[in-house]
């Protein structure tokens, strides 16, 4: 392959390391713009369904307006366009670089750019109009799923394609991640989703599967998009940009090996622990449990690998904000990666379910991990991408810094504190043997613990205002950086 | 000797064997959990009395679907003693086999209604529908008003009929030739007829709203909230070995 486009390009074997290649950038910008956007709507709408918590008259009583509808607006928002386009966006620029190539595909990544966008569009249209299917994480009817599924294949054919005529021996790290991340997507995408349409003409289908099998298959689909889309496509994220801003190559390249192949192999086995107790047979429970806390290493091992890489450089997290970034993400990586697996665990679980913590243990890994990964990287990024020399201003990013962690902690503190006191309250006794809370006792008790998560929403949603503002200077009156950037020099394979 | 190491050396400079890597190895676990749980005959325990939804309890449960109730509210009630005396008997999953979407739920902001037919007054549904804090001052619900006013009919019910029985639902042709009509005679407030009775055993009809003048989507949401957890009569239930738990 790579002797095949050297003689095309008419270089002289063995010089290809001086041919130019011209990276395709701006779908990449793109990308970075809308996951921006997305992480302010998806949050205002996160933070607008916490304050209904708290205060239901803020339903509006309008179909439109209400929990139930808003709810997916919010995860979508977060997870699938913030996210989503981090991931899309990174991906394409971390392949080419890593790749020394362009864009496999022409006109194919704006393709796939706008194809997202207006899926994301039209499934948040869906949901306020009341088209949800109601599987969590994959409310979208099967039109909408059959669109994605035709930009989810494209996205893989750019992917690969760009691998495929790459210019250096090695596959890089953050590629089998990116690539995991797409392939098990699409699988998971397409078999959760099958469903029999009532008419060609409407929106309503129902699911191939029901009850049992149904919820088996939902959260074999649902957990592993904690697995591979906020998981695994991070780490693929996070294995390029920490290196990069701390100038030092991966830790341990062996270490990544056996954290990437036993963390894609482990996840897809731990959907059940989320129906533990439930109707589903017990084997099931069991295999999911013991697969959930064996999940507890790899992950463990992913967060080794990418804190020790800074070893050597520690100095820089008093001076850097963006590496703090980086490596609080990776911390908070390892603090949600390992409540999940004592969540996992039955006995833990039989308190934990159906509650706050939950929903506490979420945001840990989503605000912790995924957002401040995501904050380090568009600081990384959109200075190079527009060319300019630096951040806008320093001080703002330690700001925002500060505002999502004071978000952070006042959100899964509060979480953790209303969601086992929920679990307690259910299954207390009084003295003579009755039940001695009713339910409405346990809502009326989260009152205070929904004020305070209202406000850490609000914090972390200000910090993300401070970011766009400033990462809006850097662009419009940040200093041009004084050379075009060279090349970015190829990554060593450690041995 | 062929060690992580070595193999792995093959697949990184590969792209397809590596996605061919990745693919075998994401494979293993949904087959061993999910593969099994069609084929294995005591997943599903064989119980007296579960029977489709009528056309009426279907359109209930596709608004409850619609608003996204079960984002708050699961319909799962586990094996503890204190889930059994708050809401009744643990849920078996032969009560959901006929979801398409199943409906277990992740979260109980408010409490789990697998069991909640039979538990309220038609008149305290939709009380509670119209404005929960009316009957429950320090519920978190929103309201749920325009339910009743909004019209609803079952002109297309028999399509919905149509595609469930594709994906094993065992609708009979009697029952979906007359979906329409029994859809109608169902939240009628005179009730359905002795034919109605025999198509759909242990259904209730009457008018569930409250205003006889016209069907609403009240009627559809309170008809299906109404037969939550009631078709299987679980005095009759004995314990089974060969049941999972």
């Amino acid at each position: 392959m790579t002797v095949a486009s050297m003689t095309a390009g008419g270089a002289s074997p063995g010089r290809v390391i001086d041919a130019p290649v011209v990276y395709k950038d701006d779908v990449v910008r793109w990308f970075m713009i809308a996951a921006i956007f997305w992480a302010i709507v998806g949050m205002l709408v996160g933070v607008v369904i916490a304050a209904q918590l708290t205060f239901p008259a803020l339903n509006l009583g309008l179909p439109w307006t209400t929990f139930g509808r808003l709810r997916p607006v919010h995860t979508s928002g977060v997870i699938f366009a913030f996210g989503g386009s981090m991931l899309i966006g990174t991906s394409f620029h971390i392949v080419q670089r890593t790749c020394r190539a362009r864009l496999f595909g022409g006109f194919a990544s704006e393709f796939v750019f706008w194809g997202y966008q207006f899926f994301i569009v039209m499934a948040a249209l869906s949901y306020v109009l009341g088209g949800s299917q109601s599987k969590e994480y994959a409310e979208p009817e099967w039109y909408l799923d059959i669109w994605l599924a035709v930009v989810w294949v494209t996205y893989l054919v750019v992917f690969l394609g760009t691998i495929i005529k790459r210019k250096e021996p090695h596959i890089y790290v953050s590629l089998w991640y990116f690539l995991a991340f797409i392939v098990t997507i699409a699988i998971l995408h397409i078999v959760n989703n099958l469903a029999v349409p009532v008419s060609f003409l409407g929106s309503k289908s129902y699911s191939l599967f029901s009850g049992v099998q149904d919820a088996m298959t939902q959260w074999w689909y649902g957990h592993n998009a904690v697995g591979f889309f906020l998981t695994a496509g991070f780490l693929g994220m996070m294995y390029y940009f920490i290196p990069k801003q701390v100038e030092r190559p991966v830790w341990s390249y062996r270490l990544s090996i056996v954290s990437f192949w036993s963390l894609i192999f482990v996840y897809i086995w731990a959907g059940p622990h989320h129906l533990h107790y439930t109707a589903l047979p017990d084997w099931v429970q069991m295999l999911g449990m013991t697969f959930s806390i064996i999940l507890w290493m790899p992950s463990w091992a992913s967060m080794v690998n990418g804190i020790m890489t800074v070893s050597g450089r520690w100095d820089r997290l008093r001076t850097d904000p963006i590496l703090r970034f980086m490596i609080v993400a990776v911390a908070f990586y390892g603090m949600s990666t390992f409540e999940g697996p004592l969540m996992s665990i039955r006995a833990v679980n039989g308190l934990s379910h159906y509650t706050d913590w939950t929903v506490g243990h979420v945001h840990s890994g989503a605000l912790g991990w995924n957002a401040f990964i995501s904050f380090g990287a568009l600081y990384y990024l959109v200075p190079r991408l527009w060319g300019r020399r630096a951040v806008f201003s320093e001080n703002l990013v330690r700001l925002h810094f500060w505002l999502g962690t004071i978000g952070i902690v006042l959100y899964i503190t509060s979480m953790w504190a209303s969601g086992i006191m929920q679990g307690l309250m259910w299954r207390a006794y009084d003295s003579l043997g009755f039940l001695q809370y009713s339910f409405v006792e346990t809502v009326a008790a989260m009152h205070p613990y929904y004020a305070i998560r209202t406000l850490g929403g609000l914090c972390f949603l200000s910090g993300v205002l401070v970011m766009a503002w400033n990462l809006w200077m850097t662009v419009k009156a940040g200093e041009p950086a004084e050379t075009e950037a060279p090349p970015a020099p190829a990554l060593q394979p450690a041995e | 000797m062929a060690n992580v190491y070595s193999v792995h050396d093959v697949l990184q400079k590969h792209s397809i064997k590596l996605m061919v890597g990745i693919l075998a190895a994401v494979s293993v676990g949904g087959l061993v959990e999910i593969a099994p749980l069609f084929m294995i005959e005591n997943t599903i325990e064989k119980v007296e009395g579960m029977r489709p939804y009528t056309p009426l309890e279907l359109a209930g449960r596709n608004i409850y679907i619609r608003e996204g109730c079960y984002l708050c509210h699961s319909q799962q009630v586990r094996p503890f003693r204190d889930e059994v005396e708050r809401y009744g008997p643990y849920s078996l999953a032969a009560e959901s086999m006929y979801d398409h979407p199943f409906q277990w739920g992740s979260k109980r902001t408010g409490p789990d209604l697998a069991r909640v037919g039979g538990k309220y007054s038609d008149e305290w549904q939709v009380r509670h529908l119209i404005h929960p804090q009316d009957v429950v001052p320090e519920s978190v619900m929103p309201s749920y008003a325009f339910l009743a006013a909004t019209p609803i009919d079952g002109s297309e019910i028999a399509d919905h009929l149509r595609a469930l029985r594709v994906t094993g639902v065992p609708y009979t042709d009697d029952q979906i030739a007359h979906a329409a009509a029994d859809f109608s005679a169902q939240g009628s407030a005179e009730g359905a007829d002795a034919d109605f009775d025999a198509r759909w055993p242990k259904a209730a009809s009457r008018d569930f709203d409250g205003n006889p003048e016209k069907l609403t989507e009240m009627d559809a949401l309170v008809a299906y909230l109404q037969m939550l957890g009631t078709l299987v009569d679980f005095p009759k239930i004995v314990p089974d070995a060969d049941f999972n738990r």
